[in-house]
């Protein structure tokens, strides 16, 4: 009888993952999509789920493990009914979140990293969510619970404990606030729907272009290309289709704003992509939604429903004869360099999320070897205020070079957490006085892979031409230990590595061991070398930003708190009690060399 | 094709070299004559540009010269030492990544990673081991596979579904956790349908698909990196001749002899 159990038991789960399957019509490029839900049921993706995975959407089976081997949220090997992932920045940790972590693996007797005996729970940590403004905050089975406390722990610990299945949890577990402590253009705009696409098409394509290229917006997602010059390149390249791609993979640690526009302004979104297709001539679009945004699935799909039934997407919107577009939602499945737009469109494709090689370029071969162009969310605002209301009055906010406003995710130490949205060209030290932070030591702009400023540059300003930023803004107060936050950037890193190139993938775990041998006291002068050198081969050789990026917070926090590094050094000029050379004299001697090849090289002064 | 328009160059440290449209740097370099130091890059393979060794200067830009298209007129710098400083850090990166002893490995002298490094003159690791736990894989009858020394190249990948059509290699993991994996259910070798045959077994650089009751059949010393440098054989096996269009065509039978001897 256990026997036939079993037999029934498997076929059960093949029968649920062919019913996946069918739904998404085995299409490869759903791959991440597919694996998403086939984990579902038993928390993990056994071995013969990704056979017939394989087997059904014609690929090689060890290709559909090494996709699914790429993405944190996607296991392997048993993970429990219940995967408590806690927020791992470092504001979640400056809020207590190892000590909460600590608290419940107690409380439910099992060991961080592992899974429980009876496959009941795993505890482990997780890249930043999204949640900065209301942590320390975690993930229960994909889905947002933040500001947690020794209350709250406890409360989800007896949650476990007595199986109650995580769909019927109180729901206020999962109540995320917006937190709009300043708003401006974007987060105040309250046209109808439709009223962005309607000024695209009286302009016409090729004016209403031209007005996005007048209105200088850049992209709002850090790297600040100009938005018109990617979408005419876009409208410009052959292709029998084109793609439009809401990048809403919002990873960078310290980040939120765009989870707080796709809950409050998810409509101005989509009028921006709109608006985009009818420019570059596109008939499908994309969001892709990062995976730690769960909660924000069910209402975006709502949005679209909705706008579909308004006839502002599908066929001939508007009443236009052939202007046919449409959205559809994907998820992320947990991989920061998935931001970076051709990992993304990688991973749109159902593949591991690695960079693409360059030339060509997405706007040329994007998603599907079509042309394709990838913005912010927040971009796709700014383009549909544009349409609205013109280049002109866009470029009336905002600095010469940085037009328009922009969001800014305020965490750390301050009393006021939360969005400000400002014209371009605000300093540091009025977010800092309107987030009413006090006694602030650094603070660090556009997360890990931006810049750390100490109080003297606090009159520096955010914009592309000064401090530029995808949004993340996060504060430290004088009490912070910048070492610590440093080497806690340098685990991210290593962490959200994708492994492809050498420099990266081996450099970032360097740094990441030499910053936890410094933390141990067993650092020297020669580490401190060491760490500004890797700086320069990955700046010099990696394959992407992020590799390019990966040392960014260790060189400016040694730049501004050299001391914080200092004092965890054994000696200033480290002198081993060995003297290498020395011990070679006597073999000089026997072979009577004394050539320099027959000497260790001095040390390289830094 | 003396009668024939010219071809476009581009400068390679002060150099001219010609290439046909469509050539990379380092393809154009090879073919002309000239050495880029290299690893990943196998000239029967769509370059990807993964181990960053035979990073160029072009115009001012640090680029793969593997996956960089040359242009007309393109300034190239390689054989300069910060370059060769960066390539020998990148190969030191490669074996500390591994486990690689090479005096006990099979593939010493006829190991790319250990020509390579010799020719670029790595004398240490300089850098910290990671002494990564990867078991061996002894499973098949004819093969075995010591993870321990790959360098994550992707030949083996690239060979197996391009070449022999089976898709038996994928790579799984990601960071300094990305590893090799087999194209089964139980992970093993012996329940994939590679053979030995396989161009993914031959095209491994270094000592990870080894095949069985082969070992040391050649003495050290008579390898095929102990005669002479790598830099001259990359050049010898490089396609010819120079007006041979870039498009993939049948294996190169110079290139494929040397497979099989090794």
């Amino acid at each position: 009888v256990p026997a036939r159990d079993a037999a029934n038991h498997d076929a059960d789960r093949l029968a649920r993952v062919d019913a996946i399957l069918d739904r998404h019509g085995c299409d490869r490029t759903h791959l991440i999509e597919i694996l998403r839900e086939a984990q579902e049921p038993e928390g993990w993706l056994p071995p013969p789920v990704i056979t017939r995975i394989a087997q059904r959407v014609d690929l090689p089976r060890a290709r559909v493990e090494g996709v699914a081997g790429f993405y944190t949220m996607l296991h392997l090997t048993p993970a429990g009914r219940y995967r408590i992932r806690f927020s791992d920045n470092i504001t979640d940790r400056m809020q207590g979140s190892e000590a909460l972590l600590d608290r419940m693996c107690q409380s439910l007797w099992v060991e961080r990293g592992r899974t429980s005996e009876d496959g009941l729970v795993s505890i482990d940590t997780t890249s930043c969510i999204g949640m900065g403004d209301q942590g320390p905050a975690m993930l229960v089975n994909g889905r947002a619970i933040p500001h947690l406390s020794a209350a709250r722990v406890d409360q989800i610990a007896e949650l476990v404990r007595a199986q109650t299945p995580a769909e019927v949890w109180p729901p206020e577990l999962f109540v995320v606030e917006d937190n709009v402590r300043r708003s401006d253009r974007i987060l105040d705009a309250s046209f109808a729907p439709g009223a962005a696409i309607r000024a695209t098409i009286e302009r016409g394509a090729g004016p209403a272009l031209e007005e996005i290229k007048i209105s200088n917006l850049l992209g709002r997602g850090g790297a600040g290309f100009t938005t018109g010059i990617k979408w005419q390149t876009t409208r410009d390249s052959p292709g029998d289709e084109r793609y439009v791609v809401c990048n809403a993979d919002e990873g960078e640690p310290g980040t939120f704003k765009d989870r707080v526009l796709l809950a409050r302004q998810a409509d101005l979104v989509l009028e921006g992509m709109t608006a985009c297709a009818h420019m570059i001539g596109a008939r499908r679009g994309f969001i892709y939604l990062r995976g730690e945004y769960l909660h924000l699935r069910e209402p975006l799909l709502d949005v679209l429903a909705q706008r579909r039934a308004a006839g502002l997407l599908g066929r001939d919107i508007l009443d236009v004869a052939g202007f046919d577009f449409d959205v559809e939602l994907r998820m992320g499945a947990g991989a920061y360099v998935c931001g970076e737009a051709t990992a993304l469109l990688e991973s749109l494709e159902g593949k591991r999320g690695i960079p693409r090689n360059k030339p060509p370029r997405m706007a040329e071969k994007g998603f599907l070897k079509r042309p394709t162009t990838v913005n912010n969310v927040e971009t796709f605002c700014g383009a549909a205020l544009i349409m609205v209301h013109g280049a002109h009055w866009f470029r009336a906010v905002g600095t010469t070079k940085s037009s328009g406003t922009k969001l800014i995710s305020v965490s750390g130490d301050c009393t006021r957490p939360g969005i400000y949205e400002y014209p371009l060209g605000v300093t540091v030290q009025q977010v800092l006085e309107d987030c009413w932070a006090e006694r602030t030591q650094a603070v660090q702009v556009g997360g890990p892979s931006g810049t750390c400023v100490s109080a003297n540059e606090f009159r520096r300003r955010l914009a592309f031409e000064d401090l530029e930023t995808g949004g993340a803004f996060i504060v430290f107060d004088e009490s912070r230990d910048m070492f610590q936050v440093a080497r806690h950037f340098a685990h991210f890193f290593a962490h959200e590595s994708c492994g492809f190139c050498t420099p990266c993938r081996v450099g970032t775990a360097l740094l990441r061991n030499c910053m936890d041998k410094l933390a141990e006291g067993k650092g020297s002068q020669h580490d401190l070398d060491r760490i500004l050198r890797l700086n320069r081969l990955l700046k010099a050789s990696s394959h992407c930003g992020l590799g390019q990026s990966a040392c960014n917070p260790l060189v400016d926090t040694l730049k501004r708190f050299r001391p914080a590094y200092e004092r965890r050094l054994q000696s200033f000029e480290f002198e081993p009690a060995f003297d290498l050379d020395g011990a070679l004299a006597r073999a000089r001697r026997m072979t009577g060399r004394d050539d320099p090849g027959a000497h260790l090289r001095e040390t390289e002064a830094g | 094709m003396a009668d024939e328009k010219p071809l476009p160059v581009f400068q390679l440290d002060g150099v001219d070299v010609p290439f046909q449209p469509g050539q990379t740097v380092v393809q154009a370099a090879l073919a002309a004559g000239h050495y880029i130091p290299h690893l990943c890059y196998h000239p029967e393979f769509k370059p990807h540009g993964s181990c960053k060794v035979c990073t160029v200067r072009a115009n001012g830009w640090t680029a793969t010269a593997c996956t960089l298209p040359a242009k007309p007129g393109m300034q190239v710098e390689s054989d300069q030492e910060d370059l060769n400083e960066l390539r020998r850090t990148l190969v030191q990166m490669l074996f500390v990544e591994g486990n690689h002893f090479c005096p006990s490995c099979e593939k010493s002298g006829n190991c790319v990673l250990q020509a390579v490094a010799y020719d670029l003159g790595v004398m240490s690791p300089d850098l910290d081991y990671f002494f990564p736990d990867r078991p061996v894989d002894a499973s098949h009858p004819d093969l075995l596979l010591d993870f321990n020394r790959c360098i994550l190249c992707e030949l083996c990948v690239r060979a197996s579904s391009e070449v022999d059509g089976k898709s038996v290699f994928a790579l799984s993991g990601r960071g300094i956790r990305k590893h090799l994996i087999v194209n089964s259910e139980s992970g093993r070798l012996e329940d994939t349908d590679i053979s030995v045959r396989d161009k993914a077994v031959s095209v491994c650089p270094v000592g990870v698909i080894l095949r069985k009751r082969a070992g040391f059949m050649v003495p050290i010393g008579k390898r095929r990196y102990d005669p002479s440098p790598i830099s001259d054989q990359a050049l010898r096996d490089a396609p010819r001749p120079l007006a041979a269009p870039p498009e993939p065509k049948p294996a190169e039978p110079q290139a494929t002899r040397r497979e099989e001897s090794s």
